[in-house]
């Protein structure tokens, strides 16, 4: 009886391990293949792959990466994240080296479909495509900023601006050193 | 019973969804829209004919004692398979479907099969009696899920069909509710007229 | 006060019947009477405590060591059935007053996608109580299991209660049974959405 029952768990395990090794290249492949759309869908087109690197922002690590074309820096994709509604809100901000938010792209949320979920739709993203923080503000148009909430979601809507100032101030620092390496 | 009849049960007679209530969980969670909800119906439809065919394999050399952990066993084996799969070749899915997709394990669909049809079946039988019933989850949860999000979001699979905003409480929990209480009154008045 | 925010969050705003959908079945199931669903909700309650307790230090102290991560949706339901049968042991030689009443629920508490779901929320999922998305620790994750079965039995016992006078009233033939308990379901996940956005 117990033979019998640890036999299948045996087995099964056994399976379970060959498929993960099986499916371990194509895992990697696909979150490698997500974050690379991510990051070509956020910063002007560029010909190079992207460099990983990470910066330190009041006690706060952010991973970016650096692209270029024809050798001339093009912009950065930084990786941010906020407290949304549901969970935590992870997007991509792509800023170019005037620092002006070229796009934004979420990379996960868990915010309830039909209200905070539509931060990934364009109506509510595309007002980022160009923002230029030095001119306008990163908040709400309810806090005095110049960003459209999504209707009934201002929590949401809040978490995404929290995410892009947090980018921004990223951005600021990676444009510092680079100023300070030169 | 013939073969036919194996796969075409599940649809109307034995709906697991509409007539026996069963795996209500997945049901009422991932039918905000069609789509998804008939991903979640093709993934527990492969554990299930998977399960179904494995089980009627090995059910003779198991001992009556230990039936309910091995049958166990070998569904989260196959629920396990589809998590590297679907993360392997549809990440977006899986990241959609979420929490379901390790909970088909718990799901009374696949191990009340395994007791009742797959333990007693031929492995072909079996495989067939998992594609029929599964099929019947696949239909109901992809009918549930168009309707939300007719009602919710005003579209079907993705394309907008009416443009505003639709009821918003559709896709939102009670929706899920109240939607699927009307769709099994909706399968009896029409089953039953026959 | 992290530990308040967690409990009203997973009792109320995410309640784990009416607003995450994890186990259904018990709640459509046995809720005809009172009595029995107050019993269903004292066994899972017990239960997703212990098993998150388990299956939390499971996770990370043999799973993730031992980078075996892929075991973990069937080593996860192996320790629930396990466990299940355990109280089950222990119950019926320690306290058969409480077996009496708990006992008939523990054999159906296995397949209830509530155990297994809270155990992998609470190893899987990041939570934002107290600004910072994070994962729970120990001591946060059974407060969370705990509250969480809370929850369960709060609307387990609404429920039942709405359900008991239903049976009274005159309902449509069609909607007799299950459908009208799931469009009652449906008000009362409806009267829950009103908390939130509380935490």
């Amino acid at each position: 009886m117990v033979l019998c029952l640890s036999l299948i768990c045996l087995v099964c395990s056994a399976l379970l391990a060959a498929v993960y090794v099986l499916t371990a290249e194509p895992v990697r492949a696909a979150a490698q293949a997500k974050l690379n759309r991510a990051i070509s869908q956020v910063v002007p087109e560029f010909d190079s792959t992207p460099v990983e690197a990470t910066v330190e922002v009041e006690g706060k690590t952010y991973k970016y990466y650096t692209v270029t074309r024809e050798g001339q820096l093009v912009g950065y994709a930084i990786e941010t994240a906020s407290s949304g509604f549901g969970g935590r809100l992870s997007v991509m901000v792509g800023m170019t080296p005037d620092g002006v938010i070229y796009n934004t792209s979420v990379l996960s949320h868990s915010e309830t479909p039909g209200l905070g979920a539509k931060c990934t739709d364009a109506s509510f993203a595309d007002q980022f495509k160009g923002f230029d923080p030095s001119v306008k503000t990163l908040s709400v148009k309810k806090d005095r900023g110049d960003v459209d909430a999504i209707t009934a979601s201002t929590i949401t809507s809040r978490a995404y601006c929290d995410a892009l100032v947090a980018a921004v101030s990223a951005y600021t620092v990676i444009s510092g050193e680079v100023e300070k390496s030169k | 019973m013939g073969k036919f009849q194996l796969i075409t049960k599940g649809l109307i007679k034995e709906n697991p969804t509409f007539v026996l209530l069963l795996g209500m969980c997945p049901t009422l969670a991932t039918t905000t829209s069609a789509i998804n909800g008939m991903s979640m119906g093709l993934a527990t439809m492969f554990v299930l004919v998977l399960s179904n065919m494995a089980i009627s394999a090995i059910a003779r050399f198991i001992p009556d004692k230990v039936r309910i952990p091995s049958y166990i066993v070998v569904i989260a084996t196959f629920v396990t398979l589809l998590q590297f799969i679907m993360q392997a070749y549809t990440p977006a899915m899986y990241e959609t479907l979420g929490l379901f997709i390790p909970l088909i394990v718990v799901n009374c669909i696949v191990l009340g099969r395994a007791e009742a049809f797959a333990n007693k079946n031929g492995v072909i039988d079996s495989a067939l009696d998992g594609l029929g019933i599964g099929l019947g989850f696949t239909c109901s949860l992809t009918v549930l899920g168009l309707v939300r999000e007719l009602l919710g979001s005003g579209s079907a699979f993705g394309f907008k069909l009416v443009p505003g905003d639709g009821i918003l409480c559709f896709v939102l929990a009670p929706g899920a509710f109240i939607a699927l209480g009307y769709l099994i009154v909706l399968f009896k008045k029409l089953t039953t007229k026959k | 006060m992290e530990y308040l925010l967690i409990i009203i969050s997973a009792i109320f705003v995410n309640n784990i019947l009416l607003s995450q959908f994890l186990g259904v079945c018990p709640f459509l199931g046995v809720s005809n009477k009172l009595s029995t669903a107050v019993g269903m909700s004292g066994a899972v309650c017990f239960v997703i405590t212990l098993a998150t307790l388990v299956t939390y230090l499971l996770q990370y102290y043999v799973l993730e060591p031992f980078g075996i991560g892929f075991m973990q949706t069937i080593s996860f339901i192996l320790v629930i059935a396990a466990l299940v049968q355990m109280v089950e042991i222990v119950l019926k030689k320690v306290s058969p007053s409480l077996y009496q009443a708990l006992g008939i629920f523990l054999p159906l508490i296995t397949t209830n996608c509530a155990v297994l779901g809270v155990a992998l929320i609470v190893v899987t999922k990041e939570f934002t109580f107290g600004g910072e998305p994070h994962m729970l620790n120990l001591a946060e994750s059974v407060v969370y299991a705990f509250a969480t079965s809370l929850g369960f039995g709060l609307a387990m016992t609404l429920f039942a209660g709405l359900r008991e006078q239903l049976a009274l009233n005159d309902v449509p033939k069609a909607f007799k049974g299950v459908p009208i308990a799931l469009v009652t379901a449906g008000i009362l996940a409806m009267a829950f959405m009103g908390f939130s956005g509380l935490v």
